[in-house]
């Protein structure tokens, strides 16, 4: 499928020829990853950012939620599965209830009556399992319109795209449909953030790049990531 | 009665030192988590009632986060940490318009963020923390309406004489003080202390002049 291949062909140049090293270890395919970063950052001014303003605009709030939830729900899935990868039995559990429930009463996941019903939601996929797992991040990637990622979490996506419910569904024209839709109500509920970061960096691909990194680390961890050494204070106060 | 107001007379400093005394002690004995829950309680309160706000008025934003939540921060060790070991080697000067242009793109930050508020709900975890320590991670969830997952926020915070202060704010697990790091590192490397003195100043009046013209 076109969607595999891409990602395949993206790691491939990635990973060989053009890794001339920055200052940052963590980013030794800086010059890729820059470019790739502003041709996102173009095609999300020029399109996605747009589209999902106008959505926003237009759209009803309790519509949005619902489309929001639709996706979020079919997530829950593989969340599932990966929790169970990870040994994390409960959480699973909790998962596997949260999607039968929204799925029927929710009526397939239009309502998230779970999470008032005290199931609570997971940020689960390959990338996180393969790291619990203890696979390192390897070094950071940016995906062509999929955006920030790593070596491994790029090649865990592989994985990720072969579970989504969504690529499950038949016919090529619900899937567009489906894809272009997540796409936008993704990128809505990233509205603020996005004004946020604007306001905030003062290299863009800079701060997404730390941001991001960070934000994994935390997410294999679960939120409880070790202290790593350059936390610690550099003075003696 | 005479000898009283004498001796209120010859000792109203002492007696005022005492009262001022008092009232900063009281402060200092505010727990961290309770002040983290205070200020966030008072601040989400003025939100909510502020049709100005509301509306997109970031001036009184920022006043808002200068009056109730600023006293609160420790930016100095902020700075210095996010300066790692640049620091040392930069002068007085640079060090103090680092902090003040650091401390202004930060508040710009945070009334972006602050602006966009609706009606999220905030939960506070319970402090885990010995009552002698003198440092502490007091841990916040906000739950953003619409979608289910919280964000977890987290206040890095130290004991001070002037009470409980923040030297990092941590958003999803993302320090803000390690996010600026690398960004500083390699703003020093190419252009010096006073390059990314520049670059933070120039970063600070680009907000102003997009605040008037764009949404």
């Amino acid at each position: 499928m076109p969607w595999t291949k891409r990602i395949c062909a993206v790691l491939a140049l990635a990973l060989c020829g053009c890794a001339t090293s920055g200052g940052n270890p963590a980013d030794p395919l800086e010059p890729f990853n820059r470019a790739m970063f502003s041709f996102n950052d173009t095609v999300d001014g020029a399109v996605l950012k747009p589209v999902a303003q106008g959505y926003r605009s237009v759209v009803p709030g309790v519509i949005r939620t619902g489309v929001s939830n639709f996706f979020s729900n079919l997530e829950d899935a593989w969340t599932c599965v990966n929790n169970l990868f990870q040994g994390k039995f409960e959480d699973g559990a909790e998962d596997l209830g949260r999607f039968i429930f929204n799925s029927t009463f929710g009526l397939a996941g239009i309502f998230d009556f779970a999470t008032g019903a005290g199931f609570q939601k997971h940020n689960e996929d390959f990338g996180q399992t393969l790291g619990k797992w203890g696979v390192g991040s390897g070094p950071y990637l940016v995906l062509p319109l999929l955006g920030p990622s790593t070596a491994r979490d790029g090649l865990a996506l592989l994985v990720d795209t072969q579970a989504d419910l969504v690529f499950r569904i038949d016919g090529v024209p619900t899937h567009n449909v489906l894809y272009g839709t997540r796409a936008i109500s993704n990128r809505t509920n990233l509205l603020d953030a996005s004004s946020v970061l604007e306001a905030a960096a003062l290299d863009k691909y800079s701060f997404v790049r730390d941001a991001w990194m960070q934000r994994r680390r935390n997410l294999v961890y679960d939120g409880n990531p070790p202290r790593q050494k350059e936390d610690d204070d550099e003075d003696s106060r | 009665m005479k000898i009283m107001k004498n001796w209120i007379m010859k000792n109203r400093l002492l007696i005022f030192a005492a009262v001022l005394l008092a009232g900063l002690a009281q402060a200092q004995d505010v727990a961290p988590d309770v002040l983290v829950k205070t200020i966030t309680q008072d601040v989400l309160t003025v939100l909510k009632r502020d049709k100005d706000i509301q509306a997109g008025d970031s001036k009184k934003v920022a006043a808002l986060i200068d009056a109730k939540v600023l006293p609160h921060f420790n930016f100095t060790r902020m700075t210095r940490l996010t300066m790692g070991r640049n620091w040392r080697s930069s002068s007085p000067e640079q060090q103090k318009e680092l902090i003040s242009e650091f401390r202004t793109l930060l508040v710009r930050t945070y009334s972006t963020a602050l602006s966009s508020y609706r009606d999220q709900q905030v939960d506070f975890k319970p402090l885990r923390a010995k009552p002698e320590e003198t440092e502490v991670t007091v841990r916040t969830e906000v739950k953003p309406s619409g979608a289910s997952q919280p964000v977890s926020i987290d206040y890095e915070m130290e004991k001070t004489p002037e009470g409980w202060k923040v030297y990092d704010v941590k958003v999803g697990g993302v320090s803000l003080v390690t996010t600026y790091r690398e960004t500083f590192a390699s703003e020093v490397k190419e252009r010096g202390v006073d390059g990314l003195i520049k670059s933070l100043a120039a970063k600070n009046r680009q907000g102003d002049s997009a605040k008037s013209g764009k949404t």
